[in-house]
């Protein structure tokens, strides 16, 4: 190899790491700053609504002042369904900018029925995923629940129920149309 | 100077009408207790709800059930009523809860309706959870068996 070959193999080498640097970490960047609540609710449709909602919630407002923001809830942690989840964002970003089927109270409530229900199915078929980054069965001391509570947690267990099955609109408020005393964890969901 | 006594006359009648209006405004005690109508109210004492298993015993006969969970987390609204998750007919057993009782699903009428009628779906209108608190007088009332 010439001096002028090493030269250039070194410059080449060097523009890839500054360019992989600059790409991978923008992208990383976007990533992160995608995933926050402040992204979430810059649109209106998200501020007025489902985290209007959420305030009300034990898991915006409680007792020891730990809380659960959006992507908590709605973006996966593992790199590759949170890619996935982020690609299928584009069509909140569609219904956002050219559909615009939700950019009213009146609208989004005459719609929240369907969009809950896409929600619960996914959270029905991926096990409750996310909740359970942070509520964990191991974890939980049934001597420290209610009674009530405890039952059925360990009936859960046993039969493979998962978090959603019981726990509907703990975190915004139920849709019209979805009735609690109808649906139960082993029955025809509404959903 | 006939003028001069009638303005100190008056002067002091003034001055007894407004001190009597300010005295008369600290005497009074109302619920508040005496705390002025501009400050904070009093801070009401934290009392938990009780939860009971097997429910409260009635007072008297037809006494709306008084409810023995806290109820913070079930909300009632025109949309969905978090309360029938576990009293709803569907529900009931397997929760281990009570039903809503039968006159719930008559009209005024007495027409009988599938789901709950109007008039008793704000179940918190007349079931009521229940504090650790001390019975303001003390009595030796025992309710119906």
């Amino acid at each position: 190899m010439t001096n002028g070959q090493k030269k250039g193999t070194f410059s080449v080498l060097l523009i890839g790491i500054i360019l992989g640097i600059i790409l991978w970490g923008g992208f990383n960047w976007a990533l992160a700053l995608t995933n926050t609540e402040q992204f979430c609710i810059s649109c209106h449709e998200m501020r007025d609504n489902p985290y209007e909602q959420l305030q009300d919630t034990i898991h915006f407002t409680n007792r020891t002042g730990v809380r659960a923001t959006c992507p908590d809830c709605h973006v996966p942690k593992e790199w590759v369904y949170k890619m996935i989840r982020k690609i299928q964002a584009s069509n909140e970003l569609y219904h956002h900018f050219i559909v615009k089927d939700v950019d009213t109270p009146e609208k989004f409530e005459a719609k929240k029925l369907e969009l809950a229900k896409h929600v619960w199915k996914a959270m029905k078929d991926t096990d409750s995923r996310e909740c359970r980054n942070c509520h964990n069965f191991d974890s939980m001391d049934f001597d420290k629940q209610e009674s009530r509570s405890a039952d059925r947690h360990e009936e859960a267990i046993e039969k493979g129920y998962t978090c959603i099955d019981c726990h509907k609109g703990i975190a915004h408020e139920l849709p019209e149309g979805y009735d609690p005393g109808e649906d139960a964890p082993d029955g025809e969901n509404a959903g | 100077m006939k003028k001069i006594i009638h303005i100190t006359l008056a002067a002091f009648a003034l001055l007894l009408v407004t001190s009597g209006t300010v005295t008369a405004k600290e005497s009074i005690a109302s619920l508040r207790g005496t705390e002025d109508l501009e400050g904070k109210s009093l801070k009401v004492t934290k009392k938990k709800v009780i939860s009971q298993e097997g429910g409260f015993e009635r007072s008297y006969k037809q006494q709306p059930p008084m409810i023995p969970h806290k109820i913070d987390k079930y909300k009632i609204n025109l949309k969905n009523n978090g309360c029938l998750k576990c009293h709803s007919k569907k529900n009931h057993k397997k929760e281990k809860a009570p039903m809503l009782g039968e006159s719930h699903f008559l009209t005024r009428d007495g027409k009988k309706l599938e789901k709950v009628s109007s008039r008793r779906y704000f179940c918190n209108q007349c079931h009521a959870p229940q504090v650790d608190a001390n019975p303001l007088v003390k009595n030796d009332f025992e309710g119906v068996k």
